[in-house]
């Protein structure tokens, strides 16, 4: 554990952002107003797969207030279709449904009127012709020849299928001396933020200028929408500074946007669409992967865990969108936090006649782990070994690292043993077995969960070129600029949205760290996409890692610059002086203050060493630690950087009413140096409800007509406060040595491993009765009548 | 999700109430508006016209009649759950308010509406019939009056005629020497609409003997019913020992009942649950009354 | 038709569409962005504003039913005694506790925790998650919102203010 002590970095520090928002002065899309504004809506079509055969818009076109309508080949003849990540070029993607509905909620027209109102009003007179198609809606069924093709064009179903093979899988196999197989289903869920996706395109046909504020997560946001519509890159202005009303992976906007972009450019109005809580669920950038699991593992009796093979099957919706990309970061941490030998796993990701996947928190990390931990706790079972025991049996140990793992990544530093060490004695481990000892007595059901996760942070976009090999981007950069003004304050730029991450607080604190000055007075500034320079917006768990990294190093070279003038003026060797608090001490005693430095480099050029140039600016772009290579043979290194979590809790049900409640939680976290330890415990706490409504009660449900059944609130029930537990947190740090001050990504932290613990403690509280829950979430109508046939079959 | 156009008034009596929807068959009513709002954003409901009448005088009063309170249609659940006369007279209704919404959502919710609105899972209409209450409503031709055992035949389908507003819901006032009651209720969250819900008043007279036993069941079919079960004695002593033969009892009378299946439950969890609802609902309405009779 | 509503104090007349709810009235029409719309039909709770003294869902009151009634919004929290830029006391603990993240749902967090903290000075965590539960939050797990809640209440109760300073 690192002993450096710093003086912001790690300390309780208030987040910046925080005050605009209690006051209510958040600036929020749906704020953002502009005279002459034009308000759209959509028209859904609700079957799951049909062919439009003929739009009548004329009684909509004919209300008063309604300026445009538009359909799908209207877009399809002006624009590109969207960007596609694989090489499946028959499965196009238009903002609109194009020739053909694809899935129930599907957008096919676009109102644009006066007002949202009469926008809707609009719509309900639109007249759809259309004649129904077979459809698919189980991803296995997919996979099947004979199954209808949502994309006729690319003649099947399957976006793709690719079998990696990393060791000696079938060897190991053989020498093992047992083995065991099972499947677990990740329903389909994702994080739903409260506030929808909403985008504002205004076009400047003057300046040619896109102007685009969007509520949005994205990388290279600017670039897809200018190369969708057939723009110059320097045509498109993102703006940074509208805030986020939570996204965690979500909001990629890209149809929305190019749709907007494509109207303001054709009506010269700016273009306002601010999806309902209806359009969100069904069509917009709403949905999160939909994963089946085969696994089967290969175990001594020893319990060591030699080699696993992994089929996981992925319903992707409708169109690619991100979901066969989730199916490739995990590679990155393939085996967990354990040391097993081989791994064959075999990605599948096939479209189906439901909504488009897009990314999620985690970007598919928490499935994967969830089919870890299960198996681990299936082997345990199997040997009848503690589970605890069989885990510290097969987890790196901290001497081991750095660690390769077969698929190619190797995991920078850790302590897993020490981290589940420090859980259990902050949970009172064996007063916790009594209190679920205690509580099965009086006629409950209860169980205690175990989940050890991995957090891979620092997100490139390595599986890229691992799944499919004519993308060759190995470049995921970030960059800071930083400027002393002639006043001599600090003004940072940062080149991304956020959601919540504090990140004007992250920066300000890191440069603050580095220059020696008080964090609060540096003002972090978000300027718009034409005035930045390249970033990759917070998706991975990277800005602290990337974002930290570079204006690190921006401030570092202030910092040379600042003491390099005073060295001139001091007329001393550099080497020779401290830098403490902006100012530069020489060793006889005299010194130069900041306000001396910035005196200098702004009015007094006849001051500063010849060759320098005047001002105190500096930039930063950083590459991602160690990345930059190319796949080879189907390895690569993912993300940098690993952060562990270890989550232990105590659930208890009552066996007929089958409600999970939560007694105890403790979470075990190590994401290197902490930056703000408030802003990493809040993701924490925040990560683990995301995971308590993945485990326990969300899903994006079809019925078998191919509707969506749970296309609002009333239906797709998220935690609320009765819903989530105090949780005790308990920190560690194993500092990353990639980093400038050892930090970790903690963006997707407790998400990755509760549904894992959640449901490792609902088996383990009925691994009497020989009932196994397979399949998220575990509703409580499943478990009583688990429970009630189990019961019932044995008398 | 803006509601489809509709025109607004705000009536200042019931008979002018009742004049506006006599004269416009496509209005609606609106009371506290926490059920009937989101249908209009979602544009379930498309009234043209959307009658307010919660600036009417006297339909947000609570008064006792002697045999029976009556309740106002537009008192809100929030004054409904602090309100002493209720407390005291109807226990049941007091307990079940607790399970209603949210705070805020009882704020503005009000009794009648609930009523009116007849959601399956919601716990008004549940104790309603429980306690066979009687719903008044009046339209331009009079006074009509329903039990509420009768009235709801539906998902959101009541008796209501199209013309008519409900005006009060008169209570039965306990009349043995002591009653005794017990609601529970199931849901994925709490607060959320029930799976599964039961309440139970039960009266005994001041020897212990059961005069008037009142179960009815909601969430678990298309509306909340009475669920008469046979007692295997009616001495309350006796009864709250006897939990096997009165879960027998409750087991035989669900017998009769039409369980819903949806995603958030199947038929055989709202029946199995229901019946350890019931179970747990008359257990707490006996031990209330044992404890009085100690 | 033509109403008037007093929001804040101010009383604000326009002519709107009767189907206009009270949190597009607000948002729209006096142009108080502070409260926010998360899924119009009642069951988020970022819309939560005051109505006479009680906390309500906005979205799920017409502009028109609310005249006649007080309605007080995030953005007269800070209080008329209070000078700009000063937090209240609420508002300083979720500061203080980073009880907020996105912000998206905070200003309803803030009037749900002031209408708890008017009734209840000493309110266990019990309590404060029963107040807050009709808000959902999908960045913070309501850890953080429980501990500022809690400590607004500490501190109200150390100053010896009445909730209305909230």
């Amino acid at each position: 554990m690192s002993d450096k002590k710093y003086k912001f970095l790690s300390q309780p520090r208030r987040v910046v952002e925080d005050r605009r928002f209690v006051v209510g002065k958040g600036r929020y899309i749906a704020d953002y107003d502009h005279a002459d504004m034009a308000h759209v809506a959509l028209l859904a079509c609700h079957l799951p797969a049909a062919t439009i055969d003929d739009i009548d818009t004329s009684a909509a076109l004919a209300m008063p207030g309604v300026i445009d309508v538009v359909t799908g080949a209207e877009l399809a003849a002006a624009i590109g279709p969207l960007m596609n990540g694989l090489d499946t070029p028959n499965v196009r993607r238009y903002p609109l449904a194009v020739g053909q509905v694809r899935y129930a909620g599907e957008w096919v027209c676009a109102v644009i009127a006066e007002s949202r109102a009469v926008a809707e009003d609009a719509a309900e007179k639109i007249r759809l012709q259309t004649t129904a198609l077979p459809f698919v809606l189980d991803s296995e069924q997919a996979l099947q020849e004979d199954s209808p093709p949502v994309h006729p064009d690319h003649q099947s179903n399957v976006l793709l299928d690719k079998q990696f093979v990393w060791g000696p899988v079938d060897d190991d196999f053989a020498k093992a001396d047992h083995q065991l197989s099972f499947s677990v289903i990740w329903g389909r869920n994702s994080t739903v933020p409260i506030e929808t996706f909403g985008v504002v395109a205004e076009w400047n046909v003057w300046e040619q200028i896109l102007d685009i504020r969007a509520s949005v997560q994205m990388p290279k946001y600017a670039d897809q929408i200018a190369r969708a519509l057939g723009l110059a890159g320097n045509q498109v202005r993102v703006h940074y500074d509208i805030d986020v009303g939570g996204s965690y992976g979500v909001k990629r906007g890209i149809k929305h946007a190019v749709l907007t972009g494509y109207l303001a450019r054709k009506l010269h109005r700016p273009v306002r669409l601010i999806e309902d809580r209806l359009e969100n669920m069904r069509a917009g950038d709403a949905h999160g992967p939909e994963r089946k699991f085969d696994i089967s593992v290969a175990f001594d009796q020893d319990g060591t865990v030699r080699s696993m093979k992994m089929r996981a099957l992925d319903n992707a919706g409708a169109y690619a969108g991100r979901a066969p990309f989730q199916l490739g970061k995990p590679i990155g941490a393939i085996v967990g936090p354990y040391r097993i030998g081989s791994v064959a796993y075999q990605a599948i990701s096939v479209t189906t006649n439901k909504a488009v996947q897009e990314a999620v928190r985690g970007f598919g990390q928490a499935p994967t782990n969830y089919a870890i931990e299960t198996a681990i706790d299936r082997v345990a079972a199997y040997l009848q070994m503690d589970r605890l025991a069989l885990r510290q049996h097969n987890l790196i140990r901290a001497d081991e690292f750095p660690y390769l793992i077969p698929s190619g990544s190797t995991y920078d530093s850790g302590d897993y043993h020490q981290v589940i060490d420090k859980v259990l004695a902050a949970a009172e481990y064996p007063k916790l077995v009594a209190r679920c000892a205690e509580l099965r007595n009086s006629g409950m059901m209860a169980g205690i969960g175990i989940a050890a996760c991995l957090e891979p942070s620092g997100g490139n976009s390595s599986f890229e070129p691992l799944l499919n090999e004519n993308n060759q981007t190995t470049t995921w950069m970030e960059s800071c600029q930083i400027n002393i003004d002639a006043l001599g304050t600090v003004i940072a730029r940062i080149h991304t949205t956020s959601s919540g991450q504090g990140h004007e607080t992250l920066v300000s604190t890191v440069i603050g760290e580095v220059l020696e000055i008080e964090p609060d007075s540096i003002r972090v500034t978000r300027p718009n996409s034409l005035e930045s320079l390249p970033g990759n917006s917070p998706v991975g768990s990277r800005m602290a890692i990337m974002l930290g990294g570079a204006a690190a190093r921006a401030a570092e070279k202030l910092k040379h610059k600042i003491i390099t003038i005073a060295a001139h003026h001091l007329q001393c060797d550099a080497a020779t002086l401290r830098y403490q608090g902006g100012t530069t001490y020489a060793a006889d005693g005299r010194s130069f203050s900041w306000d001396d430095v910035v005196e200098l480099a702004h009015r007094q050029i006849h001051g500063l060493p010849d060759g320098m140039d005047p001002g105190l600016a500096s930039f930063d772009i950083m590459q991602v630690p160690t990345g930059g290579a190319l796949p080879k043979d189907d390895k690569v290194q993912m993300y940098p950087c690993y952060s562990f979590e270890f989550h232990l809790v105590l659930v208890a049900f009552d066996p007929v009413i089958g409600k999970p409640e939560i007694h105890a939680y403790t979470i075990g976290h190590d994401c290197g140096t902490v930056i703000n330890p408030a802003i990493v415990s809040g993701m924490t706490y925040g990560g683990i409800a995301h995971g308590i409504g993945a485990a326990l009660l969300e899903e994006f449900a079809y019925d078998e007509s191919g509707q969506l059944m749970t296309q609002s609130f009333l239906d797709y029930l998220m935690p609320s406060s009765h819903e989530v537990p105090d949780i005790q947190l308990v920190k560690h740090c194993t500092p990353s040595p990639h980093t400038v001050f050892g930090q970790k990504g903690s963006g997707e932290s407790g998400y990755l491993g509760a549904p894992a613990a959640i449901s490792s403690a609902i088996n383990h509280a009925v691994s009497g009765m020989d009932i196994h829950f397979t399949s998220l979430p575990i509703r409580m109508s499943v478990i009583s009548d688990a429970i009630a046939n189990a019961n019932r079959s044995d008398k | 999700m803006k509601a489809a156009p509709f025109d607004y008034i705000r009536p200042d009596t019931l008979d002018d109430a009742c004049a506006c929807l006599a004269s416009h068959p496509e209005a609606r009513i609106i009371a506290g508006g926490q059920s009937l709002v989101p249908m209009l954003a979602m544009r379930l409901a498309r009234p043209s016209l959307v009658i307010d009448i919660a600036h009417i005088d006297g339909l947000s009063a609570i008064r006792d009649d002697g045999d029976a309170l009556v309740i106002g249609t537009m008192v809100r659940q929030a004054a409904a759950l602090s309100d002493p006369l209720i407390a005291t007279h109807l226990p049941l209704l007091a307990k079940a308010l607790t399970h209603v919404g949210h705070p805020p959502t009882r704020s503005r919710g009000t009794v009648g509406g609930s009523l009116v609105h007849a959601d399956p899972s919601a716990e008004i209409p549940l104790v309603a019939v429980a306690l066979g209450a009687s719903l008044r409503m009046r339209d331009s031709d009079g006074d009509i009056d329903f039990d509420a055992a009768d009235f709801f035949i539906g998902p959101m389908l009541t008796l209501i005629p199209p013309t008519a507003c409900l005006y009060e819901i008169s209570f039965p006032k306990p009349k043995a020497a002591y009653v005794g009651t017990g609601f529970h209720e199931i849901a994925a969250r709490r607060s959320d609409y029930a799976l599964a819900a039961a309440g139970a008043h039960i009266e005994a007279d001041a020897h212990g003997r059961v005069q008037d036993i009142r179960l009815a069941i909601g969430g678990v079919s298309d509306f909340p019913q009475r669920l008469p079960i046979d007692l295997p004695t009616d001495l309350v002593t006796d009864l709250a020992t006897s939990k096997t033969s009165l879960a027998a009892a409750i087991d035989t009378a669900l017998d009769t009942v039409d369980f819903v299946e949806d995603m958030h439950a199947s038929a055989s969890y709202r029946r199995r649950v229901v019946a350890e609802l019931a179970g747990r609902a008359i257990g707490d309405a006996l031990n209330e009354i044992t404890a009085d009779l100690a | 038709m033509n109403i008037t509503l007093d929001i804040n104090g101010k009383a604000t007349t326009a002519s709107i569409e009767p189907r206009l709810t009270l949190l597009d009235f607000l948002r729209d029409v006096a142009g108080l962005k502070g409260t926010h719309a998360g899924c119009e039909h009642g069951v988020c709770g970022a819309c939560t504003v005051l109505l006479d003294g009680d906390a309500v869902r906005s979205c799920l009151v017409l502009a028109a039913q609310a005249e006649g009634s007080q309605i007080t919004t995030i953005e007269a929290v800070d209080g008329a005694d209070r000078q700009p830029g000063e937090l209240s006391i609420i508002q300083d603990a979720f500061c203080e506790a980073h009880g907020l993240q996105c912000g998206y749902c905070t200003p309803g967090m803030v009037l749900a925790a002031k209408t708890l903290l008017q009734h209840t000075a000493a309110p266990s965590r019990e309590d404060v998650r029963e107040a807050i539960s009709g808000n959902i939050c999908r960045c913070t797990g309501y850890v953080q919102i429980v501990d500022a809640i809690m400590l607004a209440a500490e501190r109200l109760q150390g100053r010896n203010q009445p909730a209305d300073g909230a």
